[in-house]
């Protein structure tokens, strides 16, 4: 893995570890974004990893991208081995179907399974945060099994509503806010994504893993008043 | 304490400071005052720092009334002004009495304006800001642009001070050319598509907000498709869609997406891009970064700078205020006295 210093303006520089989506790539985008963390590096503003690349911005009357260049490169040695950086492993609770999910039944026919197939294939993946991007919260869940793989709909739906588990081509997402989508609604959390009276406003951070569980929509009702009530957080396994 | 009341709203104004900065990584955009540098000088005109709060007005701006005491304001921006019937000038600090209203009318030239209050708005910052970003509703009031009946409460009482002018001349002139770093994805670029794009002319299309400006001119030609892996979109970036015609990316920018940066524009010519009006003429110029650092730390300098420029407007007045009524009613007055 030779990593690519990229010019990104007067204050930006981009790291790129190479290309496409590809869980070791983004494994290794994470390690790195860690370690440059970890370094404290003077002039270093802030960070944002990606697929495959991360974006640092910088104060460039504090540092210099031919003095940040050594370093970075230095700090990205090895970063494609070695353990997964430790994430945070969530278990995120969603009632699938009926209103909470408009669309199960149809990915469910246009992916020649049971919509309890569709709900199977989703609980029983391991989802990757490969990265944060579109609006405040929204994570980009890799891991989508191959049988669920669907083009996005012809007509994208100017809302959505909150908590949506959706899939669209090859990825998952939970919308953090209603937002306009094309994305095949499946289910809906109770949880918030996204809560700015929480302490910790962005449920998922980048890296992170995530798992759905099935709840009926007595439990989401139950949940979705408590999540309401405080800063209820999901489970959390490691 | 004292509430600036909103009588009438400008078609897209919003509270913003200087960005809501460490939550890009969350997919939150950056935010905040499109031109910095006018931002600063309305802040410096009332005594603030350079990133207070302070309100963006586009093209026509508010009127506004202190209500609960008094307030000490100053509009940077070539806009006529009128407190209650009188005209007044920008570029200078006036205090409102309590009732006085402020009405800011149509910019003459440039697209954004800038309405500082002595020691900022007591609003409560989401994220570290109250820079407003309307599309996921952060910042400001609400996350809102501001509406008839909003009150923004000031943060302090206005203290007497002698009102202060600052003569737009002694502003660097902000021309057609903006400065860019080439890539990061100018590979993905023919050499004949990177010369269209240095060549230009481009033109500002109708189709130009806080978050991106799209522009119209000769296509740039792609030399491997024109979708990346989404990566991080830096201030500035110039992506290049299928269309061939560049989008520059400004304070609202999304904090990611797929298309590839031929380039980056450097941050003082983003500023004086976020002043250009659809039909403007631009062309772009190539610097290295190391000159693009430079440029950076001398605006940077001139924002520090902002407060010795400023003078009293008492000691100015012999020809001070008038001739700056003057700047601010007649037309091409700005062009004629820079040199």
């Amino acid at each position: 893995m030779t990593p690519r210093l990229l010019p990104a303006g007067d204050c930006g520089l981009v790291i790129e570890l190479g290309d496409g989506i590809e869980p070791g790539l983004n494994d290794a985008v994470h390690r790195l974004d860690r370690r440059i963390a970890e370094a404290g590096l003077p002039g270093v503003v802030e960070t944002v990893p990606t697929y495959r690349s991360l974006l640092l911005t910088f104060d460039p009357t504090v540092t210099a991208p031919e003095d940040l260049a050594p370093v970075l490169l230095e700090l990205a040695e090895g970063v494609g081995e070695g353990a997964v950086a430790a994430a945070q492993r969530w278990v995120i609770p969603v009632c699938f179907g009926g209103a909470h999910g408009e669309d199960l039944d149809e990915v469910a026919r246009r992916t020649d399974l049971t919509t309890e197939e569709v709900v199977r294939l989703h609980c029983a993946a391991d989802y990757r945060v490969y990265m944060l991007g579109f609006s405040p919260g929204f994570a980009y869940l890799g891991g989508l099994s191959d049988a669920l793989h669907l083009p996005r709909r012809e007509n994208p739906r100017l809302k959505t509503p909150a908590g949506s588990l959706m899939q669209g081509g090859a990825q998952a997402a939970v919308s953090p806010l209603a937002m306009p989508s094309g994305w095949h609604l499946l289910g809906r959390t109770p949880l918030k994504i996204f809560d700015l009276k929480r302490e910790r406003p962005f449920l998922l951070a980048p890296g992170d893993r995530v798992r759905f569980t099935a709840i009926n929509a007595v439990a989401y009702v139950r949940l979705a008043d408590a999540a309401e009530r405080s800063d209820l957080l999901p489970e959390c396994e490691a | 304490m004292s509430v600036l009341t909103v009588i009438a709203a400008g078609p897209l104004s919003t509270i913003q400071d200087a960005g809501r900065v460490g939550y890009q990584r969350f997919g939150v955009s950056v935010a905040g005052a499109a031109d910095p540098l006018l931002h600063a000088v309305a802040n410096a005109l009332v005594g603030n720092g350079p990133a207070e709060a302070a309100v963006e007005f586009t093209l026509s701006g508010d009127t506004l009334r202190a209500e609960g005491g008094p307030c000490r304001i100053a509009v940077a921006g070539d806009a006529p002004l009128v407190i209650d019937d009188a005209p007044a000038a920008a570029w200078m600090s006036h205090t409102l009495a309590e009732g006085q209203t402020l009405r800011v009318g149509t910019l003459r030239s440039g697209m954004r304006g800038y309405v500082a209050v002595a020691g900022g708005f007591a609003l409560v910052p989401a994220l570290g800001s109250v820079a407003t970003h309307v599309r996921s509703r952060l910042g400001g009031l609400d996350g809102d642009r501001l509406k008839p009946g909003d009150r923004l409460p000031l943060r302090a009482d206005a203290a007497p001070a002698p009102d202060l002018v600052l003569d737009p001349a002694d502003l660097p002139l902000r021309g057609e050319t903006l400065r860019v770093v080439l890539g990061p994805q100018d590979d993905h670029f023919t050499p004949a598509g990177i010369a269209t794009f240095l060549a230009g002319p481009y033109t500002v299309s109708l189709e130009a907000d806080r978050m991106g400006c799209r522009l119209q001119g000769p296509a740039v030609e792609h030399a491997k498709g024109f979708n990346i892996t989404s990566d991080g979109i830096p201030l500035g970036a110039v992506q290049v869609p299928g269309t061939g015609q560049p989008i520059v990316m400004l304070a609202d920018r999304q904090t990611t997406g797929g298309y590839p940066k031929i380039a980056c524009v450097i941050t003082p010519d983003v500023a004086a891009l976020a002043q250009k009006r659809p039909g403007d003429t631009l062309r772009f110029q190539a610097v290295s970064p190391a000159e693009a650092r430079r440029a950076h730390a001398r605006f940077r300098d001139l924002i520090a700078g902002l407060p010795q420029l400023l003078r009293h407007a008492a000691a100015f007045d012999l020809y001070g205020s008038e001739r700056l009524l003057a700047l601010n009613l007649i037309d091409g007055v700005v062009a004629s006295d820079a040199d």
